[in-house]
């Protein structure tokens, strides 16, 4: 078989079908390579033009350079809130391979808790601009950045960025009135100017920080970088340097503001002081503090539950939004107001049984002295926080006008002119009732309001703000915490300013004063415990706000709820009486009468600011205070 | 002069007269059975090579070096092969064959599982292996040897046995899964069948078959595999996965334009935009650094090889030879059609390698190892017709 196959072949044949079939392969080879060459002319000639553009936009990359953001410092040039170089992980999506391999491989770099880990990946997972690097931990300390360093490699997209952070050196004195900064989250990210913004990882959340966000952030440069595929700038191209954010100087002084935060340290209230000529805030606390340090690197869900649920609610800024009863420190005001409407004159007296009727009613409306002060002119009134006056005085008045008077101090509206999230608190009105509670105003109702009760509410920045207008007889002034921006003082003379209070007579303003000196120096003032060795003339008032009920989210303790049902104490003052120099507002939340409490802290905060020697001791100021039984009930 | 240098081989020389009685000394190329035209283009080719590979490896020396060590084995390869007479060669095609078939089984059976394939067999600490890379040549060496003896051209019986020893290692190969090597061991048999004389009408019935099969193709496709594919249809639909690769070659090669953008200076090669770029890409970074007229120069280089080749294969005095030589020098060819239409994004991409100029592989040796054998069937033909 195999050897008559061997015979049938035909060398010649083969070898002319082969010389066929070579040539056939290379014309198609001819073909195929003028095939390759057509694609290369295409790609190389013709779209030459369009792949040069996609290889520079591959190499060339714009990168944002941050500006520095601006500090803050006190009136007196110490510094607030600084930028402290810090060491942050960038992890950039789209030049990462595995997500989930490389967020598992930097948690075990990084040792994270499995609580840490978990807000990591959140952040990982947040929409961001493409190409933009999301932070995912800021603050990385030396062992970690070693062995980020180490891993590289292993790591692409993850980058370690050296970046300035803020810090507050006094975090929990300042707290409240700095405010922070924290994280841009989605919903600002969709607000923001993504020029002016580019890399900056960071806005201010609340007070100054937020009010002054744009004066501090500054405008962000770029620079064209070379890089390579795997996103590593190998050299620079071109640049625009980023402009700065402009320093702040605040009205604060930190000396001040430490001595109020202390003197309410273990309890919670707030103290605002303010300089009534300029409206300068001098003071503005509310505690407890917290540290807000905690939340310029992103607070863990643990430790913000606990700020969160602190029955004490350490981030209430009660300075600005919390709301209380303004009691009897109201007094002055409405004296002002009767003498204005001429409901009183300065010598009218009352007699004081103990109680006021309206007419036609029997309800018994008590002074705080069941017996009654007796015979009782406007001074004494004041001096004593006679109630029955009162009620009588805001019954002639009425409710009207009592709620166009006392708005015109400030009471009811946002008097701020550079806070951030100021609440407008109370001033009840016929109209408010009626579009509140669809409820016709009652005549009980007044009288309520005239000793400060009832519907009425004022924020501790209101009280302070008001009294400073007092102060500065019926000149207004608007509160604000902005010194100086950049090198450019803040003008004096603010926009939206409200009209200054004129009353015909300029030597009632003297009368209410000697009766608010009265209740510091008095034989029967209300806080003449505090007045005593007093170096200059003060005016002040007291007031007592009655705590009706808890917060429906206040949990039950037996224990607390005592504490918690006692009264608000209150108190504001000017000082010197001539030249005022000083107006404060102190409120300490459930600690009594405000005679027995809060006076003495708003002598402390005059004392350490008018007079030249050393702050107040705060040990003695609390020894004062507690030896202070109560120079009278009540109020 | 070049012209009649190539087509010097396909004269057959009569011998020359002894002079003077003494015999005729044989010059070295005789000696040594090599072809000289073909050694310096492929010598060319090589120096080309290196020089590609030191921008495209990231300029690094250790790199150009091992690939040059690699270059001299290969060449020694070539030499050894050249000089065994084909004879033994088709003696030794059935062993060969089993012994890569074998292999191919082993790997199937204890491979090492390499970058997702199983492509390796391995004696731990002493050699690592490619058992497809054999059959590269065991291929067409057996298809040859096989249609060699029979009566062409070939009838449909002879047909059948060749389709099996085609099919069942290319089969095994496309299984480990190397798409690429299976396709050129396919084509390689089958340039030896078609070269052989396969008639016209069973390569339009072969062609129908073909394209009626595609369909059963795409089932049982890995789907890495039909990514490739549904890529190359549509680059753009997945740009920073399966088809950052083809964006970033042609990218590569169109912003080289004319001239190209100087040896190490394509900012897509050396600033590591372009994938895989000394190895399967590595044609891009050609494209990028000298341009359309470093990519005409090269193709005509390879052209020049794979022409010069037929006409050796067509001189060979035998028809294993010839059937032998052409399926090597067509399947050289593939490798640079693949490659460059897959890296110029006119082809899916397949894992073929552009050998010699690609880094590593054992497929350059390969390569020189068949023209080794190309060469040995041209130097030892006896010079005067039977």
């Amino acid at each position: 078989m195999r050897d008559r196959r061997k015979t049938l072949k035909n060398p010649e044949q083969e070898l002319r079908i082969f010389r066929v079939r070579a040539f056939l392969a290379v014309l198609t080879i001819l073909l195929l390579t003028g095939l390759l060459a057509g694609r290369l002319v295409y790609l190389q000639v013709v779209q030459h033009e369009v792949y040069t553009t996609r290889s520079e936009k591959n190499r060339v990359r714009v990168e944002p350079l941050p500006p520095t953001r601006g500090l803050i410092y006190d009136r007196n040039g110490v510094l607030l809130a600084e930028n402290r170089p810090t060491y942050n992980l960038t992890l950039t999506r789209e030049r990462v391979e595995d997500l989930d391999t490389t967020l598992d491989r930097l948690e075990d770099l990084l040792e994270l808790a499995p609580e840490e880990a978990e807000g990591f990946r959140l952040r990982a997972r947040q929409p961001q601009r493409p190409f933009q690097p999301a932070l995912l931990m800021s603050d990385l300390d030396e062992i970690q950045i070693a062995r980020l360093a180490i891993n590289r490699h292993r790591l692409p997209g993850v980058e370690v960025e050296a970046q300035l952070l803020r810090y507050y050196p006094d975090a929990h004195v300042m707290a409240h009135a700095l405010g922070y900064v924290g994280r841009i989250n989605t919903d600002e990210l969709k607000e923001l100017d993504p020029g002016r913004y580019a890399g900056t990882h960071f806005i201010g959340k609340t007070g100054v920080e937020r009010f002054y966000e744009d004066v501090l952030h500054g405008q962000a440069g770029l620079r064209q970088v070379e890089t390579n595929a795997r996103g590593r700038v190998l050299r620079e191209l071109g640049r625009t340097d980023p402009v700065p954010g402009r320093n702040l100087t605040l009205t604060l002084d930190k000396e001040l503001q430490l001595l109020a935060y202390e003197l309410l340290d273990d309890r919670r209230g707030s103290i605002v002081a303010i300089a009534p000529r300029t409206g300068e805030i001098l003071a503005m606390v509310s505690t407890p503090g917290f540290d807000s340090n905690q939340f310029v690197t992103g607070i863990d869900f643990a430790s913000y539950r606990e700020l969160q649920e602190d029955i004490d609610l350490p981030l209430f800024n009660r300075a600005i939004r919390g709301q209380y009863p303004p009691g009897s420190t109201i007094k002055p005001f409405l004296a002002l107001a009767g003498l204005a409407e001429g409901v009183i004159t300065p010598e009218k007296t009352i007699n004081d049984p103990g109680f006021y009727q309206l007419p036609n009613d029997s309800r018994r409306y008590r002074n705080w002295l069941r017996w009654g002060h007796g015979r009782v002119d406007m001074e004494r009134a004041i001096a004593v926080s006679n109630n029955t006056y009162y009620y009588s005085l805001a019954h002639d008045l009425g409710i009207d006008r009592l709620h166009e008077r006392m708005s015109a101090f400030g009471f009811g509206r946002r008097v701020g002119h550079d806070i951030f999230g100021e609440s407008s608190a109370l001033m009840p009105s016929r109209d408010w009732k009626r579009a509140r509670f669809n409820q016709s105003w009652y005549p009980g109702e007044t009288l309520s309001v005239g000793i400060g009760q009832g519907y009425w509410q004022v924020t501790p920045l209101q009280l302070a703000t008001a009294t400073a207008v007092l102060a500065n007889r019926g000149q207004w002034v608007k509160p604000r915490l902005a010194r100086q921006i950049g090198d450019e003082d803040v003008p004096a003379q603010l926009p939206e300013t409200p009209d200054d209070i004129v009353i015909d007579n300029d030597a009632w303003w003297d009368r209410i004063f000697a009766g608010m000196e009265k209740v510091l120096t008095g034989q029967e003032g209300t806080a003449r415990r505090t007045g005593e060795g007093l170096e200059y003339r003060m005016g002040g008032k007291s007031g007592t706000a009655q705590v009706f009920s808890l917060g429906q989210d206040q949990r039950y303790n037996a224990d607390e709820l005592a504490e918690r049902l006692r009264d608000h104490a209150l108190f504001m003052a000017f000082a010197p009486l001539e030249e005022p120099e000083i107006a404060v507002a102190v409120i300490v939340e459930n600690a009594g009468g405000g005679s027995t409490h809060a006076a003495h802290l708003a002598r402390a905060i005059t004392d350490a600011w008018l007079l030249e020697e050393e702050a107040p001791d705060v040990e003695e100021v609390r020894e004062v205070m507690e030896s202070d039984t109560g120079t009278v009930a009540g109020n | 002069m070049t012209w009649m240098g190539l087509t010097k081989g396909l004269r057959a020389r009569p011998v020359r007269a002894p002079q003077s009685g003494i015999s005729r000394r044989k010059s070295l190329w005789e000696r040594t059975h090599l072809d000289p035209w073909l050694l310096l283009l492929l010598v060319v080719l090589l120096v080309a090579g290196l020089a590609i590979l030191y921008s495209a490896s990231g300029q690094r020396i250790e790199v150009v070096m091992a690939q040059g060590t690699r270059f001299l084995v290969a060449l020694a390869v070539m030499l050894v092969l050249a000089q065994l007479p084909p004879g033994k060669l088709l003696r030794w095609a059935p062993l060969a064959y089993g012994a890569g078939l074998l292999m191919l089984i082993a790997v199937e059976v204890v491979g090492d599982v390499g970058m997702g394939a199983q492509r390796w067999l391995e004696i731990p600490g002493v050699i690592r292996f490619q058992p497809s890379e054999l059959m590269k040549l065991a291929m067409p060496l057996m298809l040859a040897a096989w249609l060699g003896r029979r009566e062409l051209p070939p009838r449909w019986n002879d047909l059948l046995v060749c389709a099996v020893m085609l099919g069942v290692p290319v089969v095994l190969i496309a299984k480990q899964p190397d798409l690429g090597t299976s396709l050129l061991v396919g084509c390689a048999g089958v340039f030896v069948v078609l070269l052989a004389g396969l008639s016209w009408r069973f390569i339009g019935l072969l062609a129908a078959a073909a394209a009626a099969a595609l369909p059963l193709l795409w089932i049982n496709l890995h789907n890495y595999q039909r990514q490739r594919v549904l890529t190359f249809l549509n680059p753009e639909s997945d740009p920073l996965g399966s088809g950052w690769n083809i964006i970033q070659s042609t990218t590569a090669i169109g912003s080289g334009g004319l001239w190209g953008k100087g040896w190490l200076q394509g900012t897509q090669s050396q600033l590591e935009f372009l994938p895989e770029r000394h190895t399967d890409f590595i044609v891009a970074v050609l494209g990028e650094e000298f341009g359309l007229v470093g990519m005409l120069l090269v193709l005509l280089l390879y052209l020049l090889i794979v022409i010069r080749g037929l006409w050796l294969s067509a001189a060979a005095h035998d028809t294993f030879g010839r059937l032998l030589g052409g399926s090597i020098v067509l399947t050289f060819f593939i490798y640079v059609f693949v490659n460059v239409g897959m890296v110029s994004g006119i082809l899916p991409v397949v894992g073929v390698p552009l050998p010699p100029v690609s880094y590593g592989g054992t497929s350059s040796v390969t390569l020189m190892a068949g023209f080794g054998i190309l060469m040995s069937i041209h130097g030892h033909r006896r010079l005067l017709p039977r």
